[in-house]
């Protein structure tokens, strides 16, 4: 990775920032020259089609992958996130879309995994009774935290992966789908969630495709397409501006639809 | 919250029990329940072992009378734990989803190491022991190195180290072969003959259930304080009860013969002492979290090399150990140490006393199980006269149901959400 790239141009505000961000898998071309903030106190949302490179661009923020080139800079200064705890130790806690739970172990355990309470024996107790406290913030329905994870549903397996980033007081985090198998009230929490944590002076990334959810939270939408950025919105942008940022064109399938939606259908005179 | 906490209505409701779809299993049926609920799953533990004991002992007590009679039994303890130590190891790199197919050789390598430091060129037993186990962990070092940098699959590299470390083994004896040790040294009166005293082993037979009594207590206390559901008393009473009786009849049987060998003594200090730092240690839980899913573990800031090579370097210090056991308990250092069957015992042992060949699933205990089961075989078919080709098939047959049983277990967990 080359540290070449100008990281003067940042913010001096931000929390973290990202220049010029390009990541290659052999042929393709996952992220290429992609900028990013993300500032204290603010939750921008990352938006983008399928294969956009949105969970590259997060992998990366969390260590877990290496940036073909371009800089990250946090708090100003410029560092190397070359493995998940370098990236953990500076207080970037990550939901992944796969959210990468230990099946095995027990709810508890994933919670506090790598960061468990007295290493030589472990507490039980105590990290037992933090469990249930983060749980019940995000109104989690588990019924036991003593079953391995493995006999969790999906929404409550993405639960426990959010009250892991939630553990250990981080600084940023990155939430990628964290709502996407989760129910009416989960979502709810979830989203009242990352306000309190914005609230706390955190700086958040949620990526979602739901546009509700987005315009629900977000400060800043940040498109990625094909690898690229494609633009930065307010969340009070108009649909028709965000859609085209993120399909690319005017015409596509979703103004089309909505097109067709909106006229009378011709051919079924009978359905309204 | 909710009112079903049922009988814990007077106490304010507990964390834990929020939730109605909880079953209440907290009594002693309720354990019971639990456990049946377990099982059925697949979460089998020890069970199918315990089973397996039971029906390897009535048979061949059946066919001869001698095989349950204390005396056999003693000696049948000295065999276990020699190998035993070995299996430890095993369960080890098992845990983290590898496997190591050299310990066979390390072992006899190590009690090689051992004659020939100690009775060739006169070092003092002590430093010998020390350069045997020094030699098992670097060679452990040596696979974590070709595992984590070069990504060779630890099945071949150990097999590699199946067939070199044999060869050095043979070596480094060279043209004289094998090496008595003094017949009247600490070292072999330990592995021969070293019994505890009568009060002694039954001092030392209390000390598991007493050393449960207390955790679980004190467990049950801090969880009552900190809002959580607890274990009744009298469970607890049961179990620390149940544990200490079944020991204190064990010591009471072994003293009609010899009595408990010290080196069993030995084994078992080693499986509690690896039990605790597999459950209770961060250690542990991150050996755990790299058999499961080894990227998740890396995710969450686990450093899985160091994991991996801490199972290796533990695996075949443990297979050295093992080996100076088996050279103290045959008084002599040669070329077959190590190499007739004590590779696929060991394996064996870990295996069927419950650990998993897929990772993530196991515990020491499975190595003491294991290997009681795999001697019992050995023993009962040496006392019927039975051929060793016979003994060989016969673990074999052992080992393919083991695995049978853990591959079904695993799918079953898979289908009840226990993976
Ligand atoms: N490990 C990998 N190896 C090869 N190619 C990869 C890898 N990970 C991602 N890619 C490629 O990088 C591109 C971006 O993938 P990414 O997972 O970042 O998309 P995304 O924006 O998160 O999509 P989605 O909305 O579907 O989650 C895709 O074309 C994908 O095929
Ligand atoms: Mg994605």
């Amino acid at each position: 990775m080359t540290q070449l790239a100008d990281l003067s141009a940042s913010d001096p505000r931000s929390l973290v920032s990202l220049r010029t961000i390009s990541k290659n898998f052999g042929a393709v071309s996952a992220l290429t020259e992609v900028d990013l903030d993300i500032f204290p106190g603010e939750i921008v949302a990352l938006v983008g089609d399928n294969g956009a490179g949105k969970s590259t661009l997060v992998k990366i923020l969390a260590g877990v992958l290496q940036p073909s080139s371009g800089a990250i800079a946090f708090d100003g200064a410029p560092v190397t996130l070359s493995n998940p705890s370098a990236a953990l130790r500076l207080g970037i806690a990550t939901v992944f879309q796969d959210l990468a739970l230990c099946e095995n172990l027990d709810v508890v355990a994933n919670i506090f995994l790598g960061r468990e309470l007295s290493p030589l024996q472990l507490d039980e107790v105590a990290m037992e009774v933090r469990a249930w406290t983060l749980l019940g913030e995000l109104s989690a329905r588990i019924p036991s935290v003593r079953e391995p994870v493995a006999a969790l549903s999906g929404g409550q397996r993405q639960t426990v992966a959010i009250a892991r980033s939630l553990l250990m007081n981080p600084r940023v985090i990155l939430l990628d789908e964290p709502t996407a198998a989760l129910g009416v009230a989960q979502t709810a929490e979830v989203l009242n969630m990352i306000e309190r944590v914005r609230d706390r002076g955190l700086g958040v990334v949620i990526i979602s495709h739901n546009m509700e959810v987005v315009r629900a939270v977000a400060d800043r939408i940040v498109v990625l397409r094909l690898g690229r950025n494609n633009g930065v919105f307010p969340p009070d942008a108009s649909n028709h501006d965000l859609v085209s940022a993120i399909t690319g064109a005017d015409d596509n399938a979703v103004s089309r639809r909505a097109r067709s939606v909106a006229q009378p259908r011709s051919l079924n005179p009978g359905r309204h | 919250m909710s009112p079903d906490s049922g009988h814990h209505a007077d106490s304010p409701a507990l964390l834990d029990r929020g939730d109605t779809r909880l079953k209440d299993r907290s009594g002693i049926a309720g354990a019971l329940k639990a456990f049946a609920d377990r099982v059925q799953s697949g979460d089998l533990g020890s069970l199918p072992v315990v089973i397996g004991l039971a029906i390897i002992w009535t048979v061949f007590q059946t066919l001869n009378p001698v095989f349950l009679s204390p005396r056999n039994l003693v000696n049948l303890l000295f065999d276990c734990s020699t190998v035993g130590v070995i299996s430890l190891g095993i369960v080890c790199v098992l845990m983290v989803g590898e496997i190591d197919l050299s310990v066979g050789s390390v072992s006899g390598l190590s009690s090689a190491i051992l004659g020939v430091l100690w009775v060739r060129l006169g070092w003092p037993p002590e430093l010998a022991i020390l350069a045997a186990l020094a030699a098992g962990c670097l060679i452990g070092c040596l696979y974590a190195l070709l595992f984590n940098r070069l990504g060779m699959p630890s099945f071949v590299s150990t097999l590699a180290g199946l067939l070199g470390f044999l060869g050095l083994q043979l070596y480094i004896l060279g043209p004289k072969g094998s090496i008595n040790l003094p017949y009247e040294s600490p070292l072999v009166t330990f592995g021969q003959l070293l019994v505890m005293p009568a009060p002694v082993s039954y001092a030392l037979a209390a000390v598991p259930g007493a050393l449960t009594l207390v955790r679980r207590l004190r467990t049950a206390r801090r969880r009552r304080a900190s809002g959580l559901s607890s274990r009744a008393l009298g469970g607890l009473l049961l179990e620390a009860g149940l544990i200490t009786v079944v020991l204190e009849g064990m010591a009471y049987y072994l003293n009609f013969a010899r009595g408990v060998p010290w080196m069993f003594g030995l084994f078992v200090g080693l499986v509690m002492a690896m039990n605790y730092a597999l459950r209770s240690t961060q250690w542990g839980r991150s050996m755990t979290a790299v058999g499961g899913n080894r990227e998740a573990a890396r995710r969450a800031g686990i450093d899985v090399r160091l994991i991996y090579a801490s199972a290796f370097a533990l695996c075949s210090t443990l297979a050295a150990a093992g080996g100076l056991l088996s050279a103290a308990r045959l008084a002599s250092s040669n070329l077959q140490a190590g190499t007739v069957d004590v590779n696929l015992n060991a394996i064996a042992a870990a295996v069927i006393g419950g650990t998993s060949l897929f990772g993530g699933r196991g515990s020491a205990y499975s190595a003491l199980l294991g290997i009681i089961v795999i001697q019992s075989i050995a023993s009962g078919l040496t006392l019927l006269d039975l051929s060793s080709s016979l003994r060989y098939m016969i673990t074999g047959g052992v080992l393919a149901i083991a695995v049978v049983v853990d591959s079904l277990a695993r799918r079953s967990r898979v289908s009840h959400g226990r993976a």
